[in-house]
């Protein structure tokens, strides 16, 4: 019987480890509704969409200086 | 560019208005003035996201003065400590991604703002800022000028902190997890068993699998064997009971299995079973986050009121606050918070909302006035008679119809199916018992858990989630917003319909008016419009927007009587306008409101004002007279009558001169003659009529604004489609009947299995997604079909 094994005790660690990865994916679940990241699903829907502009920039080049960044941005989209 | 337009706010500019700024069109000060204030601060991306996304701010200034009273701030806030302050205000405007994108870039607007976030649905901003540095009457001013006024009444203050209640989703996600792991754990024992290593492990997946259904069956399915032990106790026999039985028999009969090595049980059907179940829950949990069917009298009232002290000054007041023999402050458009004397001069107090008068009514000094009328004019000062609590209004809603929470008014269809189903199923199950008992005990337990399993009505349960939660999101998509999915099946009960007057079967917006008289000459009637303009009479106001004519003309002199009338003189002509009472020549039939005019003391003739019916009343009353019994009460006068008895079919019944309190009892006593009520109505003066009769319709404006409590919420521009709702509850029930009948007919196909000995995992494993899924895209498809076949969605043309 032992020759007929083939070696597929492996089996146990292989679905031992993917069911401890499936519990790491649950705990992440539970925090995220914990959190109220579901509470509210229509607006990052919305917020995804919006541009982000440079205010870091700003701060450190000076307003001229942003405002020509903020113009190219706006044209490149455009 | 449409230039007819404002370019901020959509709306038509009249001509003679119009304000060109940095090349664009706006039709007032006030829009162009936001226009500025973003393009100043570089957020011209506003009006890139939408078109027209405006509103024109509003310019009340003193709105706002209880928000200097600490206390009635820290009431509002949702967190205070040290430098920071958080605020969830309502905003009824946000309605677009450009009112997202503009209030969650408050910072940029005014710097003391660390944080802002909006929940769309709920129509609500959260702002955070630094409260040493601003105030939130600064914030909510704020605001007010980039017309996103926010909506704080009496229910913000007094809210308790709600708890959002997760469970079903933690329990759906447990349930999920269990499903998918175990289903995939059970693929190899469902084809080959004959392999040698899966001899040798199956005990493994077997015990893992058995580990893993666990979580579902003690937590995820917990919900149904609470409701099945109380249904038990209280001998009604819910469509809970065989789920529970089911599920149970299953958990058992598997885990002897397995024990015993029988076979690998039925896990996999346990936790897709409790998974669909869950599912089928949350599906037909549609609530709108914007909407609460649930407002009383609190959220129609403001915060605080201006109270006169006896030295003279004002200060902002609660509204609890106010004591018997206080002196209130009560300006144009301001609420009325209780019940007292009027001290002013006079009055106009707009009852339309409470009374469902549909005009304003004059009160002179001394005149009594009660809470909940809306002061429509200049400022008047009042005494007060009762606190709060003790008024007219509050006593309403005190009456015992409000307290009594009305859940079971009504049994659902899939628990009226249960009386039948459960005695059947167990009939069946011990039948097969008896039978096989003879001839093999092991198949006889086998076949009495397979009944048990395979009938385990998770379709036919399933059926009335899936169907009533699309039939809620299609109304709601239509502007008709139900609470729940039990108001479908009460809709489809209905037999008798009760409609207001007031605003519900006439709109506020317009009134019809006719004129009588000698008629005037176009130069005349520029006079009586010029001399009308400075008039601020609600009456003056409508007639206004009535009359033709586009030039300015200065009055040479204008005195305005309040609600008696106008004395002008306009290019050398001496002009009166106003009541009978007020022009001496006029002969007045008081339940008609009119204007009368007179020219160089000669009477001229008088405008009436008729209630403006909402469109499409006619053919929508002709159209439900034939399934249905009308019946239209009003607070208002019996002036009216004859009017609509020309609009509304033969035979439907009018009455006149309703207080709330009759209209409820009216509604009651057709209840006690075993109708079934449905009622439509708007205001505070229905709240008692709408809660008391079987389903309470709504009808709303504007959606944003207060509304009582009531089953539904309709939109006012879908008025005329009410009909076809009804329709549509009706096709409802008939999608469902039809699909338990399908549901059934699984069943049969599966006991069929079950009482000859045959049920294996496998033929389980797929009779139930199988039936599941057959079920659930049948409703999903039926419908849809039948809301296109009503014509739901078709525009008035």
């Amino acid at each position: 019987m032992r020759t007929q094994n083939r070696g597929m005790s492996v089996i146990y660690l292989l679905i031992s480890i993917s069911i401890v990865v499936a519990i790491v994916f649950f705990a992440a679940f539970i925090k995220a509704v914990k959190s109220g990241q579901y509470d509210d699903d229509y607006t990052p829907s919305v917020r995804m969409l919006f541009d982000d502009e440079l205010v870091k920039a700003s701060k450190d080049l000076g307003e001229k200086e942003t405002g020509n960044i903020k113009t190219k941005i706006k044209t490149k989209i455009i | 560019m449409d230039t007819d337009k404002c370019f901020h706010c959509g709306l038509d500019i009249v001509k003679q208005d119009e304000i060109i700024f940095d090349e664009k069109n706006f039709c007032c000060n006030g829009c162009k003035t936001v226009y500025e204030i973003f393009s100043i601060n570089d957020m011209m991306s506003y009006y890139d996201f939408e078109k027209s996304p405006g509103a024109t701010p509003s310019n009340n200034d003193q709105k706002y003065g209880f928000l200097d009273n600490e206390k009635i701030v820290e009431k509002l806030l949702d967190f205070n400590e040290g430098q920071t302050q958080i605020v969830s205000l309502q905003i009824p405007h946000i309605h677009c991604s450009s009112c997202i994108w503009i209030l969650e870039n408050l910072h940029r607007l005014q710097k003391n703002i660390t944080s802002s976030q909006v929940n769309f649905h709920e129509k609500k901003v959260r702002i955070s800022y630094n409260s040493e540095a601003i105030s939130l009457k600064l914030i909510v001013k704020l605001l007010q000028s980039i017309g996103y006024e926010p909506y704080i009444t009496l229910d913000n203050y007094e809210a308790k902190k709600i708890n959002t209640d997760r469970s079903l989703t933690y329990k759906l996600g447990v349930a999920f997890f269990c499903f998918g792991n175990i289903m995939l754990l059970s693929f190899p024992e469902y084809f080959d068993v004959n392999e040698f290593w899966l001899d040798h492990y199956k005990n493994f997946f077997r015990w893992l699998i058995f580990a893993l259904s666990l979580p579902s069956f003690f937590y995820s399915a917990t919900d149904y064997y609470v409701i099945a032990y109380k249904s038990i106790k209280s001998r009604t026999m819910n469509i809970e009971i065989p789920i529970a039985l089911g599920i149970i028999v299953m958990f058992v009969r598997s885990t002897v299995d397995i024990v015993f090595g029988y076979g690998q049980g039925f896990f996999d059907s346990l936790t897709g079973l409790i998974f669909f179940m869950l599912l089928g829950k949350m599906f037909q949990i549609k609530t709108y986050s914007f909407l609460s069917f649930e407002r009383d009298y609190k959220s129609y009232f403001p915060v605080a009121v201006t109270r006169i002290m006896t030295d003279g000054t004002e200060e902002s007041v609660p509204v609890h606050e106010i004591n018997k023999g206080d002196r209130l402050l009560i300006r144009n458009q301001e609420l009325i918070p209780t019940d007292g004397i009027l001290i002013s001069e006079n009055g106009s107090i707009d009852y339309s909302f409470v009374t469902g008068e549909s005009l304003p009514v004059t009160k002179k000094s001394g005149d009594k006035l009660f809470a909940g009328g809306r002061q429509s004019g200049s400022i008047i000062e009042m005494e007060v008679l009762n606190s709060v609590s003790h008024s007219y209004l509050t006593q309403l809603w005190s009456n015992a119809v409000f307290q009594k929470k009305v859940e079971q008014k009504h049994k659902t269809i899939t628990n009226t199916i249960s009386r039948y189903f459960t005695p059947a199923l167990l009939l069946i199950a011990f039948a097969g018992f008896g039978f096989w008992i003879f001839i093999s005990t092991t198949t006889a337990f086998n076949v009495f858990t397979a009944v048990l399993i395979v009938a385990c009505p998770c379709a036919l349960a399933l059926t009335a989630p899936f169907t009533l939660g699309n039939v809620l999101r299609i109304l709601g998509k239509k502007k008709f917003y139900l609470k729940n999915a039990l108001a479908i099946e009460q809709l489809a009960k209905v037999d008798t319909l009760v409609f207001d007057k007031t605003g519900t079967i006439t709109t506020s917006k317009k009134a019809k008016i006719v004129y009588e008289g000698t008629p005037m000459n176009d130069e005349q009637l520029l006079w009586i419009k010029n001399v009308l303009r400075a008039s601020n009479h609600p009456l003056s106001r409508i007639l206004y927007d009535t009359l033709q004519g586009n030039k300015r003309i200065e009055t040479d002199l204008f005195e305005e009587i309040p609600n008696k009338g106008i004395s002008a003189k306009i290019q050398g002509h001496k002009i009166k306008i106003g009541s009978s009472t007020f022009i001496q020549k006029a002969n007045g039939s008081t339940l008609q409101t009119s204007v009368h005019i007179e020219i160089d003391e000669i009477y001229v003739g008088k405008y009436i004002f008729n209630n403006e019916y909402r469109d499409g009343l006619s053919e929508l009353f002709s159209d439900l007279n034939k399934d249905y019994e009308i019946k239209v009460l009003s607070g208002d006068n019996e002036g009216e009558r004859e009017v609509l008895e020309a609009l509304l079919p033969r035979g439907t019944e009018l009455i006149f001169n309703q207080k709330p309190e009759q209209k409820l009892e009216f509604i009651r006593q057709l209840q006690l003659q075993g109708k079934n009520v449905m009622m439509v109505g708007d205001g505070l003066n229905d709240a008692g009529a709408l809660a008391q009769s079987n389903v309470g319709i709504s009808v709303s404006e504007n959606v944003n604004v207060f509304s009582p409590a009531c089953d539904a919420i309709l939109d006012a521009t879908e008025f005329y489609k009410i009909s076809r709702f009804l329709k549509m509850s009706k096709k409802a029930m008939l999608t469902i009947k039809i699909s338990f009948g399908l549901s059934l007919l699984y069943n049969v196909v599966g006991l069929l299995f079950a009482v000859t000995g045959n049920l294996l995992p496998l033929v389980a494993a797929i009779i139930m997604p199988l039936s599941t899924i057959t079920i659930i895209s049948f409703v999903t498809v039926m419908s849809n079909l039948f809301a296109r076949k009503l014509k739901l969605s078709d525009k008035k043309k």
